[in-house]
């Protein structure tokens, strides 16, 4: 996959102190925040929340760029906000 | 206005939804319902809302809790037996979410004070047992435009319909005017399972949720009828009529006016 530089995120927002579905929720009240096209940075576990939040995502329309480990257990998700 | 962690978590199932999420969470929060009758159908409708977090109720009722409420007025219990049902049912919503401000009527509603009453409210619920008071909330709602939802339940039947300003029909062009007072039962003489209770008042904050939320369709311009023992729903299509008195082309209710309660209804 080429290495494409994406634009700095918009906003961000730490999901690793939470469990589902506050994980999710969190997630959506701060895509709330911002305007489609803008660009959300989340931080959070692996296991459940990598595997259902991304997916969560894109089942309301919004745009997964990017899913990256940290190292340290926990992994970036960059999505792009879609249309309302 | 931004959530706290504690909100998040509570109104979660809510903010999970597409169609809710936290702009329709905040709809919720920020909405204002009045619940006329804090009985079978109001306890239920107010449970659901103050859950839900609807962020400002209101609650009109002028009787006592009694134990023969019990049965199906499920917002009160057997300790609050003699209380005021609008205190009982504010101690309850206080108690599932501190997040609700509750404001009280214990009294009737009648003619004189309904329109002060509704006027600083986004949504009705009717929840009252008897004609005068649905037929002065019609009235009330259709002058001073505010969304209702209607419901009725007797024994094993019920139904619903809701009422948008200049949307659909209102209550008075299904029924012109209320039967004579002792012509129909009332659920107090003729019975009535607390179920029943639960269904409709359920539906009736489904609506309010739908309309504060601005989701889906509501109940407009049809009569959802529900039969326990035949378990069968049936909306049944209903007509703006042209001569409602109220709310057709030459209206000649134009303020709301008080029926002669039956006389089982009056208090000893």
């Amino acid at each position: 996959m080429p290495n494409k530089t994406l634009p700095p995120p918009d906003s961000t927002v730490d999901i690793t102190e939470v469990v589902c579905p506050v994980t999710f929720v969190k997630v959506k009240v701060a895509l709330d925040d911002l305007e489609p096209g803008q660009i959300l940075s989340v931080r959070l576990n692996d296991g459940e929340p990598v595997e259902n939040v991304p997916r969560s995502l894109k089942d309301e329309g919004h745009r997964v760029l990017k899913l990256s480990a940290n190292g340290d257990g926990t992994y970036n998700l960059l999505v792009e906000k879609g249309q309302e | 206005m931004s959530f706290t962690d504690e909100q998040l978590e509570r109104y979660s199932r809510n903010i999970i939804l597409k169609e809710v999420g936290g702009k329709g969470q905040k709809k919720l929060l920020n909405g204002r319902v009045l619940i006329i009758g804090a009985g079978g159908l109001g306890a239920p409708a107010a449970m659901y809302l103050a859950a839900a977090g609807v962020g400002h109720l209101g609650l009109a009722d002028a009787d006592r809790v009694d134990l023969s409420n019990l049965q199906r007025q499920i917002i009160h219990t057997t300790s609050d037996v003699g209380l005021p049902k609008v205190e009982s049912a504010r101690l309850t919503i206080k108690a599932l979410n501190p997040d609700v401000t509750v404001q009280t009527l214990e009294g009737l509603v009648t003619a004189e004070n309904v329109s002060s009453l509704i006027k600083d409210y986004d949504f009705i619920i009717d929840g009252t047992d008897n004609f005068p008071a649905k037929f002065l909330i019609n009235d009330a709602c259709v002058i001073e435009g505010k969304p209702f939802s209607h419901a009725g339940i007797i024994r094993f039947q019920g139904q619903l319909i809701t009422y948008i300003p200049h949307q659909g029909p209102c209550y008075r062009c299904l029924f012109p005017a209320p039967p004579p007072p002792d012509a129909v039962p009332t659920c107090r003489q003729a019975g009535v399972i607390g179920a029943m209770a639960g269904v409709i008042g359920s539906l009736q904050a489904m609506e309010a949720v739908k309309y504060l939320c601005g989701i889906g369709k509501p109940l407009t311009g049809s009569l959802l009828t529900y039969d326990a023992l035949s378990m069968e729903f049936r909306k049944i299509k209903v007509t703006k009529r042209a001569t409602c008195p109220v709310c057709g082309d030459n209206p000649t209710i134009v303020q709301p006016i008080d029926y002669e309660a039956p006389s089982c209804d009056l208090k000893p």
